[in-house]
């Protein structure tokens, strides 16, 4: 039986498109620092460090372990760094949670980060492809997106638009102006987001995540520790992780397996029947304004088809049932080996009931989603305000 | 040990980045499915996919075994070139070392005969034009090297 776990303290810094006030490891310093801060906790108290980042090529720094594990506090302590396409930052997290859940250890540090502005984004995910197969092709993140994006459109083609893609888009930039750390916080309209410039149809400029430099870190406790630190830390009630194959027969682009599978295993892990029911807000991984239509569905929140729908009643939006992306989601900052992180660390302080300005009233517990890869990796994180 | 005065660092450029660079050429082994894959390719002007023994599936890219059932696979299949239109894309983002200026459209296609699509680009029709579930037909390249290159495009049947 696993440990009981909970975050007791998170740490970000404030997302731009380029800071040349920091270097990496300061950045990740920040971060680090940020969440110890608000854990109350020292150096001293850190029994583990796991660090988080997507591909080196972004960055062009080999083994980026070797200079933030040591910004990280990590110097005299277990250091493990840990890579899953665009699921990262989650993943680094729910490595810290295997660390406490499993007994060795009572208090880590989780921190993930990416400084995109050092390289060029586009490139270093072009280079993410098959060189054997299907590089030459795709481009950058949003081709492949894009392909999912239209088979999705085309399966629901009297159901859902690309209209509502852009009430996605206009919706979490709108969220973002009330998260103090988030990068571009937008009042736009449906209409700009139809009129932007096309990138890999159907994805327009406005659809898509900017690229972002930034750090997130998260105290992870075991249950004796976390009750000391904190009156009302964030339990990690469920987790699920599960990984497919893109190149096997019926992978479903528009539906997948790997995301229902994840939300499965988290779901029965904290007796979540009915999400939408259930639980009180989410934060999706959205990189692309479509795709918190398509994660919807495959989480469960509405039937597949309905993403549209849902997204146009306005039960998602801020005042509505259902908050989506409170913090204006990866449509808002995105530093890629980060923004997974940042997903569950807005989760969690939603239920810790220290957002801010955009915390929605009265959540006790919350979801947090991540896809990464060929959209092949998926990680579901449920955070409880009780145990 | 000298002791700069208050305001006299101010009083230099900013020393901000260092830049860093690599030119680096890889070399990715195929192995021999995709040697057989890219021969065929070549040589005969045919796609072949390659059939898992368990589950039945005809897949792209060939390969030892299932990426599903992870069974081995093992008989090889000659596939059509002509197929369906899965998904599309019009790419207008350049990048570096992409070998195709944009926009040009990016699809998945479905040949007759395989359970796994096939990457590729689509031509000789208007993006405006383009409808998922289309059929679709290879063009050839004359040149052929043995990369999927070796074909030009795929077009509307
Ligand atoms: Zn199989």
């Amino acid at each position: 039986m696993a440990h009981a776990v909970a975050v007791v303290g998170t740490g970000q810094t404030k997302y731009v498109s380029r800071r040349e006030d920091v270097n990496i490891p300061e950045m990740v310093r920040e971060a680090a620092q940020r969440a110890m801060e608000d854990a109350g906790v020292t150096v001293d108290d850190i029994d583990a460090v796991v660090v988080g980042s997507a591909p080196e090529i972004f960055e062009g720094v080999n083994s980026p372990e070797n200079w933030v594990g040591i910004a990280a506090v990590a110097a005299g302590k277990p250091l493990m760094r840990i890579h899953t396409g665009g699921t990262v930052g989650a993943s680094t997290t729910i490595a810290a949670y295997y660390h406490v859940a499993s007994g060795v250890f009572d208090v880590v540090l989780a921190v993930a980060y990416e400084k995109l502005s050092d390289g060029i984004a586009q490139y270093g995910l072009s280079a993410c492809y098959d060189p054997l197969w299907d590089r030459d092709f795709a481009c950058g993140a949003p081709a492949l997106v894009a392909l999912q994006t239209r088979e999705y459109l085309a399966r629901y083609r009297n159901k859902v638009t690309e209209e509502h893609g852009a009430m996605v888009a206009v919706k979490n930039r709108k969220n973002a102006i009330k998260n103090p750390y988030a990068q571009l916080q937008l009042e736009i309209t449906v209409e700009d987001v139809m009129r932007s410039a096309p990138v890999a149809t159907p994805l327009k400029l406005l659809d898509c995540c900017p690229t972002s430099d930034g750090a997130a870190a998260m105290i992870i406790a075991g249950d004796r520790k976390a009750r000391k630190m904190t009156p009302r830390p964030a339990w990690i009630a469920g987790v699920g992780t599960c990984t497919e194959s893109p190149y096997v027969p019926n992978v479903d682009m528009a539906y997948p397996e790997s995301c229902v599978r994840a939300a499965q295993q988290a779901y029965q892990m904290a007796w979540i029947y009915d999400p939408l029911r259930d639980l009180d807000m989410a934060e999706i991984y959205e990189a692309f304004s479509f795709q918190e239509l398509i994660w919807s569905e495959a989480l469960g929140l509405c039937e597949p088809g309905d993403g549209g729908r849902f997204v146009e009643s306005g039960r998602t939006a801020m005042d509505g049932e259902f908050p989506i992306n409170p913090s204006g989601g990866v449509l808002s900052s995105n530093p890629i080996g980060a923004s997974a992180m940042i997903r569950q660390l807005e989760a969690a302080t939603q239920v810790m009931g220290k957002a801010g300005e955009h915390q929605v009233p009265g959540v006790e517990k919350a979801m947090a989603h991540s896809w990464g890869g060929a959209i092949q990796f998926s990680t579901v994180t449920v955070f409880s305000s009780r145990l | 040990m000298v002791e700069l005065a208050r305001g006299q660092e101010d009083a230099r450029e900013p020393v901000t980045e260092v830049t860093g660079a690599m030119d680096v050429v890889f070399k990715h082994s195929y192995g021999e499915h995709y040697d057989r894959f890219y021969r065929e390719m070549r040589d005969n002007k045919r796609i072949v996919g390659i059939k898992c023994t368990r589950c039945g599936g005809v897949l792209l890219p060939p390969r030892p075994y299932c990426g599903k059932c992870y069974a081995p696979t093992r008989e090889w299949v000659a596939l059509s070139d002509e197929g369906s239109l899965l998904t599309y894309t019009c790419v207008h983002l350049p990048f570096i070392g992409q070998p195709t200026d944009p926009p040009y459209v990016y699809a998945f296609i479905m040949l007759d005969g395989a359970d796994v699509q096939f990457p590729h680009m689509l031509g000789e029709i208007e993006p405006e034009d383009i409808e998922v579930g289309m059929r679709v037909k290879a063009v050839w390249n004359t040149d052929r090297k043995g990369t999927l290159h070796d074909i030009k495009y795929f077009r509307p049947v």
